[in-house]
């Protein structure tokens, strides 16, 4: 058997560093809040005074739907930019940013409410492991909402176009994953630990 | 022939001025985001904190090598065995197996750099500053209350020794904060190990022809990101717990002592595999050069690699079997760390296959490897040992473990990576280390290792428990102490004839050209050290050797693979 002349030799493609990073980051981060659940799971019920979660919390429905339908905008908002229609990318990019602040905001409206009746990060386990967890993955919002901004500046500057379109798909991933990570929080949280 | 297309030495001319000041080359390293540059930053960096960890070593050596000595205060001591297993995990062996990865893996899968060059800097960079945030503990521990100093609470740092009540002061917080900071710079790097592996080859090189050091640094890098992670965010939780009066690990309102323990050994145990996985790769390199063949069985080796990172990851509380688990979880653990030996066993053979009938040539590198084989087999034998509960419910905390994780990390670890210092140096300087200066450094070495750490199992068996700052005579311990001191003094004497090798042998050493071992991966095809761009063109890689095609167009690999 000879070599193969150079043009039957196939074309050498490699996955995008690009996405093949941000699934490593999500791995990563993926971890860190596996540990923060298991301790989540694990300290449920435990506390041994109160408020107790089924004295003080409340099921924050109108935010998770503004946090997921996010992602379902996303989508479209990368679809609209791989088109070029720049702007409907511009209106649908703002929309998923104002759904994600939308839940920040709820976010502080919950942790004041929780504060007025007395539940703070040290009054008992409940409150440790509830603002880390619910903090982090608010932690991660805000990150998201800072890249949402500075995609938006650039925007408005008219320097984003569909040759951007790789990158913003690779910051959708991480919007992806932000919202996933809810729908445990939000199991965790508000079914599994609502009646301790 | 298509594979002449590989170049065997670059030579566009992109040559600097030379007689620049001083102060434009540290600009130059400083700014720099050259993977060369970085994975010889971090390996300077893990050089000047082995020789502090080791200074460190050698402190408690001096004050157990006798009963009822006095060389420093229990204090001090406590500061010494916790700095001392912190620096040499977080801020050597890490920051050096990373710098040897960042180095080679782009020269090896014939790429200019990796996948993000700038967050390799950034990488680098926040793993120095971690590791000064340690250091920076033994002046600013203090706080406001005059207690504390440097951490003394143990690298495992157990709960409630870590809660405010029992450690004033900011000591733990320098060691919380230095460890959350370097494990970022880690996942960082990680990130752009695997990133580079799997998106930066050059064509032709598919995954089932990488070299298997750059197979192993992807399975290392996939690694780290399950590992060090749960560790970040144990630490989270303890700065939860210090800064804003928090429960997580505090037993007095119900948080668990028992969940850290977890916590940190979900870490812990596979940062063992992180660290000996790189080593098997440099081993998986040097091996087959200096037994002049193949390496043997190289897909079982891909998976037993792979099949290793994979239990490793469900085996962490066989350092718990003491804390009193149920039955069932003891069965479990054991089984997975037994489990442990049949990959790693499968190594062993196949380096041993790759021996088998080869034309050895024994080199200093060839010497260390075979000395890693060895020893390595040892650790793995006290390692099964101990990964039986019964077992271990005697000997768990004792001497013994000690001396069974020090045979993994000085006896593997550190054996395999002299090896790559010797392998590799002529490529990263362009000289060869002094092969006598380096046979000395591995005949001390070893007497000095098997004085410490063979006879280190003995008190251990007798019942010495770790972390006692002294011990009384009578019980029979005090002349394996003694032996076991004056091997650390052989050790320290072999590292400085490694640590003047360096030294010397940059100026004064034989010039090594690009091959001088006639090795087969892509970084002995460039010139040494590497042009900044290190490949003019991009190779064309058509089989696992492909230095080998090059040299024997009429014998090529690609034939028979």
């Amino acid at each position: 058997m000879s070599a193969m002349p150079a043009a039957l030799t196939p074309e050498w493609t490699l996955p995008s560093r690009g996405r093949i990073g941000m699934y490593c980051l999500i791995a990563a981060e993926a971890a860190i809040f596996t540990i923060f659940v298991v301790a989540y799971l694990f300290y449920i019920g435990k506390s041994v005074n109160g408020p107790m979660p089924r004295d003080v919390l409340e099921v924050p429905v109108f935010y998770t739907v503004c946090l997921l339908s996010s992602s379902i905008v996303i989508h479209f908002a990368e679809r609209a930019l791989e088109r070029g229609q720049l702007g409907s990318f511009k209106i649908l990019w703002f929309l998923t940013f104002a759904l994600g602040a939308i839940f920040l905001v709820g976010t502080g409206f919950e942790w004041r409410h929780l504060i007025e009746h007395g539940l703070t990060i040290s009054t008992n386990l409940f409150g440790t492991t509830y603002y880390s967890l619910v903090g982090l993955h608010a932690l991660h919002v805000s990150v998201g909402l800072i890249g949402f901004l500075i995609v938006i500046a650039f925007s408005l500057a008219a320097k984003v176009t569909e040759a951007h379109s790789p990158q913003i798909s690779v910051f959708a991933l991480y919007w992806h994953f932000v919202d996933a990570v809810w729908v445990v929080v939000f199991t965790v949280v508000y079914i599994v630990g609502l009646r301790a | 022939m298509a594979s002449e297309s590989v170049p065997i030495s670059g030579s566009i001319h992109l040559e600097r001025e030379s007689g620049r000041t001083w102060l434009e080359t540290l600009h130059e390293w400083v700014i720099t985001v050259d993977h060369k540059k970085l994975g010889l930053m971090y390996i300077g960096l893990a050089l000047l904190f082995l020789v502090i960890g080791g200074i460190e070593a050698m402190v408690m050596r001096l004050q157990l090598a006798v009963p009822h000595a006095q060389f420093v205060s229990p204090e001090v001591f406590n500061r010494m065995f916790t700095m001392h297993g912190t620096t040499m995990i977080f801020f050597v062996a890490m920051p050096v197996m990373f710098g040897f990865g960042v180095y080679l893996v782009p020269l090896m899968i014939g790429t200019r750099d990796m996948a993000f060059p700038r967050l390799n800097a950034w990488g680098f960079w926040i793993t120095a500053f971690g590791g000064l945030l340690l250091y920076f503990s033994f002046i600013g521990g203090d706080g406001l209350y005059g207690a504390g100093g440097a951490p003394d609470v143990g690298w495992w740092a157990y709960a409630p020794l870590t809660s405010p009540a029992f450690s004033k002061g900011h000591s733990t917080d320098y060691w919380t904060i230095a460890l959350l900071v370097a494990g970022f710079g880690s996942v960082a790097t990680a990130v752009n190990l695997v990133a580079t592996v799997l998106s930066m080859r050059c064509p032709g090189m598919t995954l089932g022809k990488m070299p298997l050091l750059v197979w192993m640094y992807l399975v290392m890098g996939g690694m780290v990101l399950f590992t060090i992670t749960p560790l970040t965010a144990a630490q989270m939780m303890l700065m939860v717990d210090r800064y804003l009066g928090g429960h997580f690990f505090d037993t007095q309102a119900g948080g668990s002592a028992v969940m850290w323990m977890h916590f940190f050994w979900i870490f812990g145990h596979p940062e063992v595999y992180v660290l000996i996985i790189p080593t098997f790769a440099f081993i998986s390199e040097i091996v087959p050069v200096f037994s002049r063949k193949p390496i043997f069985g190289y897909p079982i080796m891909v998976a037993a690699t792979v099949g290793i990172g994979f239990v490793s990851m469900s085996v962490w509380a066989h350092h718990m079997y003491t804390v009193g688990m149920a039955s069932y979880s003891n069965a479990f653990f054991v089984l997975t760390t037994l489990s442990v030996g049949i990959p790693t066993g499968i190594k062993i053979f196949n380096w041993l296959g790759t021996m088998w009938g080869g034309k050895i040539r024994y080199s200093t590198p060839m010497m260390f490897a075979v000395g890693f084989l060895f020893q390595f087999l040892i650790a793995g034998l006290t390692g099964i040992m101990l990964g039986a509960a019964p077992f271990d419910w005697q000997l768990g905390g004792s001497y013994f473990v000690v001396a069974h994780f020090h045979y993994v990390i000085v006896g593997g670890i550190l054996f395999s990576l002299f090896g790559a210092f010797y392998y590799w140096y002529p490529k990263m300087t362009g000289r060869l280390l002094d092969e006598t200066l380096g046979k000395w450094h591995f005949w001390l070495f070893l007497i000095g290792f098997h004085l410490t750490f063979d006879f280190m199992h003995i008190p251990g068996l007798l019942g010495m428990p770790r972390r006692i700052y002294t011990y009384e005579p009578g019980r029979g311990w005090e002349v394996w102490n003694l032996i076991v001191s004056i091997g650390a003094i052989v050790q320290t004497i072999g590292t400085l004839c490694f640590v003047f090798n360096l030294i010397w042998s940059y100026f004064r050493g034989k010039k090594a050209g690009n091959d001088p071992w006639d090795a087969w991966t892509l970084e002995w095809s460039v010139a040494s050290p590497p042009p900044v761009y290190n490949f003019a063109t991009l190779p064309d890689v058509k089989s696992r050797r492909p230095l080998w095609d090059i040299k024997h167009p009429e014998d090529p690999d690609w034939k028979y693979e």
